[in-house]
Order: structure tokens, then sequence, then C-alpha cells
């Protein structure tokens, strides 16, 4: 964020790296395919004016073999760079297990990053460093799009579903974040920072907040909005309404009543909370109210964050 | 130049009088004329006056972004000039640009016809258009929109201030006369060509005005759905795009998409068909490799349907999908990439006028190949990651839509004035005006690509104080790009009282609108024109036999 002039944007991760070298490289070989193409209009148009006298016999008008070359090594030469940067893309889709989970809430014109820990914070993002980070976003109301140039990622943020990407900073510094999807008024200055800390002092900055706001982890907010909202109600072990039993659920493919089995992994959760009879699980009546309206993302995230270490006894470690 | 004026003094006095500028002078006669000619000179008036107000919306982000801070405009100020930018750009301007002015004067004088096949129907097209131009210059009287010119849903219809509704409708008026048009042109191309003029004896001009047609008739109808549903929302609160009302906000995004990137191809495909006239009648040349050519501009149409997709790789649509998306939109530029190679080698062993037409057409050339490939940069899946929705994508449709469609637009405009006008313009000032829009316009957006891969937003007018160098580098060349745009219009303006009067064939160019007399008679041909052979017959000058002209 200094305010002097640059030519290339700072590298934040080693994926930035990569994808500066595809892009340079990529640029390059057009570039090499390209210039004979300007310095040759350019020396036609010299070399056949009209008033040179130059021999002008002998012109084709086509030739197969001059048109297949030009179309087909060109292309095939771009699909080596295609299959290079869908397998980045692909890296870039799947984060590794057990990634360290963040949760964001975009709105109308701040972001809201939640920490495991039920640590909140506004417009900055403290990351621990060499640590792979997996961010589970959503929107309040329109569609936003959470964009570290200095990690050369991004990725739109949705209302009313869950959206994911997963970076892994390299070193500790502090870079721009913005938002890059058109929003509406403040869309130009919904932006922040992304500070990224030694692992050691993300757990102290964390340690450090939780001092003078909740203790409750992410999780633990989430089980008391789980009795609180009468989630506990039914589908608790001592329920008598037949709902589903939760525990271990995260994770584990569900059956559903019409046929279909889904894995049960946030989006699911998030799904069944706010449109419950979108997918109803096989064996039980369409009876859960939807919560769509009437509690915040925050509040999912949490409920959530809870379900998902709501394990059987076994367990997942998570 | 004078000696060739001297010549033209001598045109007979029966082309005066069988002008179709001559047919009538009441304002009657120009409001309710069916000539496809008078029609194209009304599209002309019109869309130029539509570009000079995108343009105004252009000068005024283009000052305030002299600045990082938001000093000219407010935040919603400045929303409102980028949408009325893009909306009166793509759909007033950009869209009936070359078709509706070239293609409506040139597709029945290229095919030897009188009009063509629906001339009521044609000024209907243009009925249509002024009254959604007008609904659109409501909306900017009336405080404006802050959608930007995509209308991305939920912000569009929960979210979005300002005259949406009636932005909405202009948009959804204007289509008729899009596809009122194309099936026109489709008509006519089928029905009405001269004896002798068959499918491979077509000018390149005509096959890409038949693929624009095709991607008017089958595109335009899904904008038009999209929108009546994007209202049904707005106005109702019916439910189809916002998730609060059980919506879906991607699925605007592939309908949108579905019109918007045949779009583009709207807007590029009447381009390339002008190149392959420029190119060929400034090298006195047939045309090398004349089914690439053509056919290229069909795939372009057939393909450009498929690639919708590769604006959605950051949206949340699945990974599999982008895939095949990105697949496809590399394999669409391999139609654009023939064309360019075909072109190029054209000029070799030509007879090279080099003339402003020329000079616009190889401005053109160099801009649509940057412009194509960082396309490509684009569609490869994680360069996009990084650089979608940022300066860089904006200075890469520019270079397409600017640089591509506008420069070509000039270099018809030139190419053709003589006939249109019957008058000749100033050649220096014309080349000046061609090189200056060159520069100009790579001032512009070149440092815009920069600008993206350091990780600017678009629509931003708030932006960090490190990007301010190439912020006004970008403004000082909108500065010159509007210089270069001015001039044609003082000079052009000047030959039509002062010019020198054009012979019926200026370029010495094959095609059949230059057999008939600069400007053509009210019917275009005094006999039916025959054909006997291709487009593009120019016998070889050996070098022994030239005559220098």
């Amino acid at each position: 964020m200094t305010g002097s002039f640059h030519l290339w944007p700072p590298q934040a991760s080693e994926h930035a790296g990569t994808l500066d070298l595809l892009f340079g490289s990529f640029g390059a070989m057009v570039a090499v395919l390209t210039l004979p193409i300007f310095v040759l209009l350019v020396l036609f148009a010299i070399r056949y004016r009209t008033s040179n006298d130059v021999n002008r016999e002998h012109a084709e008008s086509h030739n197969l073999w001059i048109e297949l070359s030009w179309s087909i090594i060109p292309f095939l030469l771009t699909l080596g760079f295609f299959v290079w940067a869908t397998s980045l893309y692909f890296d870039l889709r799947t984060p590794p297990p057990g990634a360290y989970t963040i949760n964001v809430v975009a709105k109308q014109w701040m972001w809201k990053f939640q920490h495991p820990d039920g640590t909140a914070e506004i417009n900055e993002l403290h990351v621990p460093a060499n640590t792979p980070v997996r961010l589970v976003m959503t929107s309040r109301d329109v569609i936003h799009s959470l964009y570290f140039p200095a990690l050369r990622i991004k990725q739109d943020v949705l209302p009313g579903r869950y959206t994911e990407q997963w970076f892994e900073a390299d070193g500790p510094g502090t870079y721009p974040l913005r938002c890059a999807e058109f929003c509406g008024s403040d869309h130009s200055v919904m932006g922040g920072q992304l500070i990224v800390l030694r692992p050691a002092l993300y757990a102290e900055w964390l340690e450090d907040q939780g001092s003078f706001g909740t203790s409750a982890t992410l999780a633990q907010q989430g089980e008391r909005l789980f009795r609180g909202l009468g989630c506990s109600g039914c589908h608790g072990p001592a329920s008598a309404v037949k709902a589903p039993d939760l525990a271990g659920v995260f994770g584990r493919p569900v059956g559903l009543s019409d046929g279909r089995v889904v894995l049960a992994d946030e989006q699911y959760l998030h799904d069944s909370i706010m449109l419950p009879n979108a997918q109803v699980v096989g064996g039980y009546p369409a009876i859960m109210p939807t919560y769509g309206n009437l509690i915040e993302p925050e509040q999912v995230n949490a409920l959530v964050a809870y379900l998902k270490q709501l394990g059987p006894p076994q367990g997942r470690p998570e | 130049m004078s000696a060739a004026a001297i010549d033209l003094e001598r045109e007979p006095e029966d082309v005066e009088r069988t002008s179709y500028l001559r047919a009538g002078y009441s304002l009657r006669s120009w409001f309710f004329t069916t000539d496809h000619k008078r029609i194209a000179i009304l599209y002309l008036v019109s869309i130029t006056f539509f570009f000079a107000i995108g343009g105004v919306a252009a000068a005024l982000i283009r000052l305030d972004l002299l600045t990082p801070a938001p000093d000219l405009l407010s935040n919603d100020g400045y929303n409102r000039a980028f949408s009325l930018h893009g909306i009166i750009m793509v759909w007033f301007f950009l869209i009936p640009s070359i078709p509706n002015t070239f293609g409506n004067f040139l597709v029945p004088l290229m095919i030897g016809a009188r009009d063509l096949a629906f001339p009521r129907l044609n000024l209907l097209s243009w009925y249509i258009y002024i009254f959604a131009g007008l609904l659109t210059l409501a909306v900017v009287l009336g405080g404006g929109v802050d959608t930007g010119w995509t209308f991305y849903t939920p912000l569009t219809t929960m979210y979005a201030n300002g005259m949406v509704v009636l932005a909405v409708a202009a948009v959804f008026i204007s289509g008729f006369s899009t596809i009122l048009t194309g099936l026109n042109f489709i008509v006519t191309i089928h029905k009405l060509r001269a004896p002798g003029l068959t499918w491979s004896r077509l000018p390149l001009f005509i096959w890409s005005h038949y693929a624009v047609s095709l991607i008017f008739v089958l595109a335009t109808p899904v904008l038009a759905l999209t929108l009546l549903l994007l209202l049904a929302e707005r106005v109702f609160g019916i439910g189809v795009f916002d998730p609060s009302l059980g919506g879906d906000p991607l699925l605007f995004q592939h309908l949108f998409w579905f019109y918007s990137h045949p779009a583009v191809y709207i807007m590029v495909l009447p381009a390339l068909g002008v190149m392959s006239e420029l190119i060929t009648s400034a090298a006195h040349k047939q045309i090398f490799g004349y089914w690439f050519v053509a056919y290229a501009s069909i795939a372009i149409a057939v393909i450009g349907f498929l690639v919708w997709g590769h604006h959605m790789f950051v949206a949340g649509q699945s990974l599999y999908a982008s895939t095949v998306f990105s697949f496809l939109s590399l394999a669409v530029a391999v139609p654009s990439a023939i064309k360019v190679f075909n072109w190029t080698a054209t000029l070799y062993k030509g007879d090279i006028d080099i003339s402003a037409p020329l000079l616009f057409a190889m401005g053109f050339i160099v801009l649509f190949v940057a412009g194509g490939l960082t396309g490509l940069m684009l569609a490869m899946l994680a360069i996009d990651v990084h650089v979608h929705d940022t300066y860089f994508v904006v200075a890469h449709f520019h270079y397409i839509m600017v640089g591509g469609t506008v420069t070509a637009f000039f270099g018809a405009l030139h190419y053709w004035w003589p006939k249109i006008t019957g008058r000749m313009y100033n050649e220096m000032l014309a080349r000046i005006a061609a090189i200056t829009i060159l520069v100009g316009f790579n001032l512009t957006f070149f440092p815009q690509f920069m600008l993206g891969y350091e990780g600017m937003p678009r629509r931003y007018h708030v932006y960090p104080q490190a990007f301010q160098v190439l912020q006004v580098l970008s403004s000082a060349g909108a500065g010159l790009l509007a210089v270069g745009y001015l001039m044609p219009l003082f000079y052009l303006l000047w030959s039509l009282f002062r010019g020198a009067r054009a012979p019926a064939n200026p370029w010495g160019a094959t095609g059949l609108e230059w057999t008939t007399s600069s400007p053509p008679p009210k019917h275009n041909f005094t006999e039916q024109p025959v054909v006997v052979r291709g487009p593009y017959h120019y016998p070889l000058k050996h070098p022994s036999s030239r005559d220098h002209g």
C-alpha cells in the first residue's frame, strides 16, 4: 500500500510467482507470433506501394497448406498454455484438507471476517503465514468479489450461498484487499487490508482480541444458537420429533427423499438451515420451518462451525 | 490530388439530377423515406449524436480519474457516468454503428439490388431505435442509473437507485430495431442478389453482414427475455434472480452473457467485413484465401454462442464448465487469427495505395490483434482469476470495440464517403486523423493493461496513489483521441460544401457499388447489373507496363 509508483504488484504467495511466470511466458509467446505480422504489414505496404516498380507476378490467391499451418500451429502452442492455466485453476479451486477456515460476510460496503476462535474483524483480515487458509464467503445483499492482488486471486461473493477461495501467504506483510464486483454507491472504497503474521504472532493476536471481546469460539457460539433458536428441540438426541441426527453429518454423503445423494459440506448445511425444503433427507417428513429470513449470515456461519465439529465418537479431525 | 480534381469537374450533369440526395428536399422526404440510402444517413446522423453523448460521459470519467480522490464526481455520480457511457455506447452506438449505416447503404448496392427486401420495415427499425434512444435521453435527464451496462442482479433489481425501469425498457425496445434489421439483411441477401451473383462471388462485407444478421436474430430475443424477467423482479417483486425471493443471481449472468458475448461479435463482425473491402481495394488485389475469410465469419458467429461462460470464471460457476468455456474461447480466436493472416498475405505483391482508408485498416489490425491476444490471456483460467473485473478487462474490450470497431467505422466512413456524398475529403487531414487516433488510442488504453495487472478493479474512482501516473497518462491519451475523433467531423462536413466532386470509382476498386454514380441514383443502378466474376478481380499490373497514378 505504498504511495510510490511501481510497475509490478508485490507477490505474497508462491502462486503469485507461478502466475506471473505463466502470464510472462504466454505474453512472450504471443509477442513472438504477432510481431512478424506487424513488421510484414508495414514492410508490404512500403515495398508494394503503387509508385514502387517491383515484380508483382505469381502472387497466390489461396494456399490450403499455409492456411492450415497458420491456424493449427498457434492453436496447438496456445493449448499448451491452456493446460498449464487450467491445472493452476484446479489447484486454486481445491483447498488442501484441513485448511484453516475463516468465514467472510460481505455487505454494502464492508467486509466482515469471522475467525474460528470467535474473533471477528472488519475490513482487516489477519492470517497466519505459511498456512493454507480457506475463506468460506457469503453476502448479505448484492454480489461482491473479494480480491487480493498480491495473491493474484479473487472470488465473487454471492448472497444466499457459499463460495470459497484459499491461499497460502508466504511471509509477513500487509497487502490490499479490494471489492472487484460493482456493488453500488461505495464500491470503490470497499477495501481493506490483508495482514499476514507469523503463526506465533497470529496466535498472540487472536489472544489479544479475545481478552476484550467474547471468549466463545465460533463453534461455541453456534452451540448456543443451536439451543437458542430451538434446533436442539427436534435434532437433539432426546427429541420426540422425527428429525435427522446431526452428529457426524459433516463430510458424509446424505440420501435425499428425491433419490439424490449429496455430500454434506458447508453449502449443504447452509442450505438446510436457510431453505430446508429444497433438500429433504430421505425417510423424514418435510416439516422443518425455513430460517431464511430469521437469522443472519454470521449466525449461519456459527451454526455450521458447530455442526462441523459435532462428530460421532470416533470423529473426524477438525 | 489536384490533377484528379480537374478530371472530376467533368462529371456528367445527370449524376447531379438523379442522385438520391436530390430526390427531395422536404423533411417529409427524409423522415418518411423508404430509400435504404437515406435511412442509412438518418442512422449515421443519429448514431453520431449518441456517440457524442457517450463520449461526454467518457470525458467525465477520464477527468475524474486524473486524481485518486473523489473530487470531480461523487461516488454515485461516477457510477452513473460509467453506466450511461456503457449503455449508450453499446446499444445506441456500437451495435447499430456499421450494420445500420454502412450495411444499410451498401448491402443493396453491393448485391445489385434496388433496395432492401422490406424498405418500410427498414424505416420502422430506425423509428424504434430513435424511440428507444429518446427514452435513454429521458433517463439521462432524469438523473441516470447506477447499474452498470451489465445490469447485474440483485443489485439492479433490489438495490439500484435511479431510473432503472426506463433504462431497461429502452434497451429492450432497441432490441426490436436490431432484430428487424437482421431479418431484412438475411432476406435481402438470400433473395435480391443480381443475376450471376452466386454465394462464391459475394463481397466479404456481405458475408460478415450475413453472419452478424444471424446473431441479431438469434441472440437479441434472449436479451429481451432476460430484461423482461429483470423488470418482473424489480417492478412486481417476482423472485427470479434475487436469492432472498428464491431466485438465482447466476441465472441472470448466464442469460445476460448468452446475449452479450455474441453481442461482442455483433460489434466486431461488420468491422471485419469492412477490413476485407479496405485491404483489397488499397492493394488492388484478390483477397488471399476468400473461402477461409468468408467461413471464418460464420465460424465466429456460431462458436461465439458457446463461450459466454468465460465471463463467469470467478462467479461461482462449476470447475468443469469453466474448463470447457476456456477451451472454446481459445477456439473462437482461430477464425479471427485466420482473417488477420489473410489480410497480411493480401498485401503481399499488391499494388498498394497508401491512403487514409488503408491507414485506418492497418491501425485496426494492430489494435484488433492486441485486443484479441489479451482476450486469449483472459480466457486462460488462472490468469482470469487475477485480472477479471480489473482494468485489464476494460483495456481488452476497448481495444476490440473502440480500437477495432470504431477504427473500422472511421475507415468505412472515409472509404465510402465519396460514394455516399459524392464529394472527396482532404486526404492529408484524413491521414493525420488516422495516425492521431492510433497514437491517442494506445496512450489511453495501454496503461490500463498495466493498471489491471497491478490490481486496479474496474468501476473504481477512488484509487491508491500508486496508480495515478498511469491514470494521468490514460486521460492525456483520451484527450488526444478526442482530437482525432473530432477532426473528421470538421473536414468531412467541410467537404460536403467545398470538396472536389467524386468520380464513380475514385479508388479503382471492384464491387458493384463502384459501378454506379457517386452519389448513386435513387434506385441505385440505371441498368440491372449482371455479375460474371468473383468480387476482387484486379488485373495484374506488369512491371514494364505500369501506369503511375
